[in-house]
Parts: C-alpha cells; structure tokens; sequence
C-alpha cells in the first residue's frame, strides 16, 4: 500500500466532457458511436482521437443518433463496452433503442449533457429538464439506472460506475450532467488501472448447446455470450423466453417482465449512491444533483456558519429514485428544499415519498442560468 | 437424405418452435431459401453468420435459421449491422429488410452505409407494400396500384432500390426476384462474398396484402407477373423496357472497416 500511494497519478486541468471520455476508456470502452450535438460534443471528439489508437479501439460518426444507438448496441451485442453521447433533441431521437437495448439487456452507457429545452432550447445554456424522460423516455414498463455528477472528478468516477453498472447488471444507464459540469474546468486524478474497480459482464460457463442466454444465471442477470464465439443465440425486441425466442404466453412474459425489474431492484444498495454533508444533525434539508448540488454545499456551509443546522443529500443515482435516504430525511427534518434548473422533476419523487411528514419546498429555475448558492441560502433562511 | 432435408436439417433451428409466420405462397420464404443454399455453397461457418433484421414479415425470417440472429427495430436493421462489422469485421454480416425496412423508415441508414461502404450484405425484399401491419403504402409501392392507405390509388412515385444504392455509393448493387431462384443464388453468393456494402433487391409476392388489393386472384398469378415483367439486364440495355434484373454495381471500393484497420496501423507507435 505505501508503495502504491508513492506513485504519482498523472493530473489534468480537465472539462467535464473531457472527464466523461477519460472514465470511460478507463473502464474499458472500446466503442463509440455518435452524432455532434452541443454541448456534448468534446466527448465524441476526445474519443475520435483516442479510440483509433488504442488497440480494437472503433470510433464511428454516424448519420444521426439512433444510428448510433443502433451501431453501440450493436457493438455491445459483439462483446465491447461500448458508448454514445448526446444532449436534448439527441436524447429524444435515442428513445426508441434505450428501450431496445433494456429489453435485449445489452450493457450500454449513454450520456446526455442537458440543455435548455425543449426542441433546440437553449444549446449553450444548463438546465435539468430531461430527468423525468431519462427515467420514462422509451415506450413501455422499464427500469433503468440513470445517474448524475455534479464536478468534473465525479465525471469521470461517475463514468466509471456507469459502466461497471451497465456491465454488472447488463443494462443500458444513463449518465445525465449539465452544461455547467461538461464545461467547468478542474484538476482531476487519472487513477492508476489498479487501483480501479472495472466489471465486465458475465460469460456463459456452459457449452453453447445447454445455454440458454435469457435464464437467470446470478442476481437474476443472464450470462451474455458474444456474437461470433459460437453460441449462435437469437437477440430481439420481441418479448422473449429463456431462449431468446419470441413468446406471448403469459407466464413467460411474466417471467421475463419481473426478472428484467428484479435484476435492478433487488440490488437497490448497490445501485443507489448519494452523498450525505452536515446531515447528523440536520434540522433543513436540501436535496439537490448535478451543478445545484454544488451551489448547495455553498449554501449549507454559509447557513452553518451563521449558526443554522442545514445539511445536503446529494443524488449521485437519480433512479432508481433513494427512497430510503430521502425518506429518513423528510423524518429528521421539518424542512426539505429541492433546487433545480427545471420546474420540479426530482421534487415530485421527493414529495412521493414524503407522505406529508416534513413541508418540502422547491426553488425552480429555467432561464438557462444556474442555482447560485446565495439564492439556496436566500430560499433556506 | 434428400439435398434439402440436410439443408433443412443443417441450418434450421431445432429448438424453435415452428410453424413460421409466413403466409402461403410469400416470397419472404424463397429468399431465405436462397440465403441458406448461399452460405451453405460458400462454405461459410455458422458461427460467423449474423443475420441482421428489421421488423417486418421479412425480418422475421432471422429467428428460424441456426446463426448469430439479430432481430433489431423497424428500420434499423443496418445500424447495428455497422457496429456490429466494425467491432468484429471478421463476421459476415447479413441485413435483412423489407421495402419499408430499407427504403422508408431506414432510408438514410441506407444511403449512409452505401456511402460508408461498410462491408455488410445489405437484402432488400421488395414485396412493394408493408406486409406485417396488413396492406399499407410504402415507397416501393407502384404509382396508381392499391394498398390499405391508398384506397383510391398511390400518388407518389416509388423509389428504385437499385438507383438509391447505385447512386449512394454502393460497390456491389444487384436485383433478382423470388421466382428466379437460381439466378437469386447466384447473385446472393456474389453480394455476400463482396468486400464492401452490397445490396441485393428480392423482389418478392405478397399475396395476402398486395396481391389482393391489385386483382391477383391466385398466387401462381403473382410468380408468372414477376417472370413475364422482368428481363436481364443486358436485354434491358438493348431497350427492353421491363425491370431489369442482374448485376448494376461492381466496384471495388475498400470497406469502411478495412480503412479503419489500416488507419489503426498506422497510428501503432513506430519502433
Ligand atoms: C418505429 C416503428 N414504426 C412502425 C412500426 C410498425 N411496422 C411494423 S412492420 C412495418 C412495415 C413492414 O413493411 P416492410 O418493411 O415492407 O416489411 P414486410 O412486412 O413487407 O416484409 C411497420 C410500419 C414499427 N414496428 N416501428
Ligand atoms: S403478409 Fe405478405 S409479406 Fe407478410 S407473410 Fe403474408 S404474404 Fe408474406
Ligand atoms: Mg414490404
């Protein structure tokens, strides 16, 4: 250990964009497909330069981005870890294979910088409001990781987890920041390879001829077998049986439905992260994600310098949505305040859960600029 | 055995509950027929095969045959096939679609792999209406013939697969139809083995939702159509004014994989 901590990490004075791309090969992305769009698009272009020199790196500009969606789910079919970002009128057109890619349960990580909307919006300006359609954007009952980051070093961790995630649970997350973190320049650490944890989906144990490559296999996640290795399985859209096939019958509908929510909610622990600051002995509450999060801390620390017990929750996982820490809060605390750069998509789950226990209050901007932390103190006092 | 009890036996899934969704007397069957026999001929390992489709009747086909089976969305059939190529260029990759597949919904992911020149086979089966959602208009219905959602006749001029995939930059572009089984294998083979992206057009009956809005009254009516309305494309050159089938395309382009290799070659650090 001593010997590791001698080391030195290489620093870089980094944009959020840039942070995303270095996590991202640190987790062992291979594949990139995508569209421009601001403001995401540093990543794609970190990533043309990058991939075509690592070894199988591909990198691919496609015609548009359910293109990318396509050839990303594609590439994951094959076995990569494979990635695409966007924003807003991008994130929309992603919909329909976000769903695709829940159903065929193919490791996926999708990243959209929010922007001003909605249509073309506000292109250069932050703003929150695609967390509600992050959750339920694609047609039919789903579940779905979606996660956030709120500096430039939580980027590039926060990366990090999407795929392991994505790997682990072998579904697609999303990754949701905001101009104002892809933008913002900070020091970040590259950690050393050793000193990371990265997942890689579970390979079938068993010869192709007793796969079945939709049976549960651990935590109700199947094995994947990679395209080309001689498992020759069946992938589709359609609802399928533990063979991959086509099925109606009810029971194996219901089967698959529920062990496609299960594999998520079972392992709820694992997949809900916050940070708790100043909350032991909170009496005022904020709950906040992405760059407001950071304002918040502002905020807390000025209030607890005048003497007032406030504390932050920090939402790192978004959905599935931390019901338990949220709930503990609204009994600890009278008041809880959720700031967001949109008209109140985090403060419904939040009020959902409440159930009339503490007076929860919002503070709502969608102007394009951001929360400052003097208008949270202002709202908190 | 008989020769096609062994094909049948070889490349069929086993574990599959059958029957098929086909319709008695659809094309869609003939050209998966042909898709077998060709890489049965080719020598091709099932393992590398990966049949790509799109929804449609057509894209039904992927589920009965033993290789890699990829059954994506409407119209995106050929954007996985990109990623799929590009991650392991190894694979053989094979797109299946239908006319509304390819030449509506999936238009531009056409145009963009033709011009990308990536190295899939790209089979478009042309039954010139959309089958699965029971009779409607698509792009490659004929101006005045009828469908579900032209009652009074199509207004619109169809596309020519043949003309869009030439024009975009296609190397390989051919046509055939599911009566001309042999000439179908032939050409088949020939898109297959094709580096860069080939397009084969089928053109190919639906009697349950074209034959019967436009006076088919027998399916056999629909095969004969499809014989006495077409001719060789050499023929059709000289003039004849029937829809040409053979080869329209045969460069020889490098795949957009193949560039790709060579440009990670040449960013290796030199020694
Ligand atoms: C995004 C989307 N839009 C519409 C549909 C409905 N749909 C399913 S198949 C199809 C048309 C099929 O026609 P074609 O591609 O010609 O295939 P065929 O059935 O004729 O073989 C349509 C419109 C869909 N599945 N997805
Ligand atoms: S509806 Fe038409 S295309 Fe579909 S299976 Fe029947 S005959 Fe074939
Ligand atoms: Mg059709």
């Amino acid at each position: 250990m001593a010997h590791r901590r001698r080391r030195k990490r290489k620093e870089l004075f980094a944009q959020g964009n840039e942070a995303v791309a270095q996590g991202a090969l640190l987790a062992g992305c291979s594949f990139y497909a995508g569209y421009p769009i601001t403001p995401s698009t540093e990543i794609m272009e970190i990533m043309a330069q990058r991939l075509p020199r690592i070894e199988d790196g591909v990198f691919l500009q496609m015609e548009d981005e359910i293109a990318s969606m396509g050839a990303a789910i594609g590439a994951s079919l094959t076995g990569r870890k494979a990635m695409t970002a966007t924003s807003g009128p991008g994130f929309s057109l992603k919909q329909e294979l976000i769903g695709y890619a829940c159903m065929v349960e193919a490791p996926l990580v999708i990243v959209n910088v929010m922007r001003g909307g909605p249509s073309t919006g506000l292109p250069t300006s932050p703003a929150q409001g695609d967390v509600q359609m992050a959750r339920w954007g694609t047609h039919g009952d789903h579940p779905i990781i979606v996660l956030s980051a709120s500096t430039v070093p939580e980027c590039l961790e926060m990366t990090v987890v999407a795929f392991n995630m994505a790997e682990k649970y072998r579904t697609p997350v999303i990754l949701l920041i905001d101009e104002v973190t892809a933008h913002t320049r900070e020091k970040i650490t590259i950690p050393h390879e050793d000193e990371l944890e990265v997942l890689s989906r579970m390979q079938p144990a068993v010869p192709p001829e007793w796969f079945k490559p939709y049976a549960e296999a651990a935590r109700g996640v199947p094995a994947m077998a990679p395209i080309g290795q001689g498992y020759r399985c069946h992938v589709t859209g359609l609802t399928h049986d533990q063979m991959g096939y086509p099925t109606s019958r009810p029971d194996e509908v219901n089967e698959f439905m529920t062990r496609l929510f299960r594999k998520i909610d079972n392992y709820y622990h694992d997949v809900v992260l916050v940070d708790e600051y100043c909350l032991e002995d909170a009496q005022y509450a904020v709950v906040a994600y992405g760059c407001v999060a950071r304002s918040a801390r502002h905020a807390v620390d000025q209030a607890r310098e005048r003497g007032h017990k406030v504390g932050l929750l920090t939402l790192r996982t978004l959905f599935p949505f931390a019901r338990p820490a949220v709930e503990r809060l609204c009994m600890q605390c009278e008041h809880v305040l959720v700031p967001e750069m949109n008209m109140g998509q985090i403060s419904r789950e939040v009020k959902r859960v409440n159930n009339g226990r503490s007076r929860i209050r919002t503070l709502n901007r969608v102007d394009g600029q951001i929360i400052t932390p003097s208008e949270i103190l202002k709202a908190i006092l | 055995m008989s020769d096609v009890t062994k094909l049948i036996h070889e490349y069929l899934r086993h574990n599959k509950k059958f029957p098929h969704v086909f319709c008695a007397g659809c094309g869609h069957g003939i050209v998966l027929g042909s898709l077998v026999r060709s890489v049965h001929a080719l020598q091709l390992p099932k393992d590398n095969v990966v049949i790509v489709a799109g929804i449609g009747c057509s894209g039904r086909m992927a589920v009965y045959v033993d290789f890699n089976t990829v059954h994506t969305a409407h119209g995106r059939a050929l954007t996985f096939a990109t990623g799929i190529k590009m991650a392991n260029p190894e694979l053989n990759v094979i797109c299946v679609m239908g006319d509304g597949d390819a030449l509506s919904i999936g238009g531009n992911h056409l145009i963009h792999a033709a011009r990308r020149n990536i190295g899939v086979t790209a089979l478009v089966l042309n039954n010139q209406i959309y089958g699965m959602t029971g009779g409607q208009c698509s792009p490659a219905t004929p101006q005045g013939d009828m469908s579900m959602t032209s009652p009074y006749g199509s207004l619109e001029q169809p596309f020519d697969t043949v003309d869009l995939a030439k024009a975009a930059g296609a190397n390989y572009v051919a046509r055939s139809t599911s009566f001309h089984a042999n000439q179908l294998d032939k050409l088949m083979q020939e898109a297959i083995l094709h580096p860069g992206f080939s397009v084969l057009e089928a053109l190919t009956p639906c009697p349950t939702q074209y034959g019967r809005k436009n006076k088919f009254r027998h399916v056999v009516d629909m095969y004969n159509w499809l014989k006495k309305n077409t001719v060789k494309v050499e023929k059709w050159k000289e003039g004849d004014s029937r829809i040409p089938t053979g080869v329209f395309q045969n460069l020889d382009r490098p795949g957009l994989e193949e560039r790709y290799a060579e440009l990670r070659q040449s960013l290796q650090p030199q020694e």
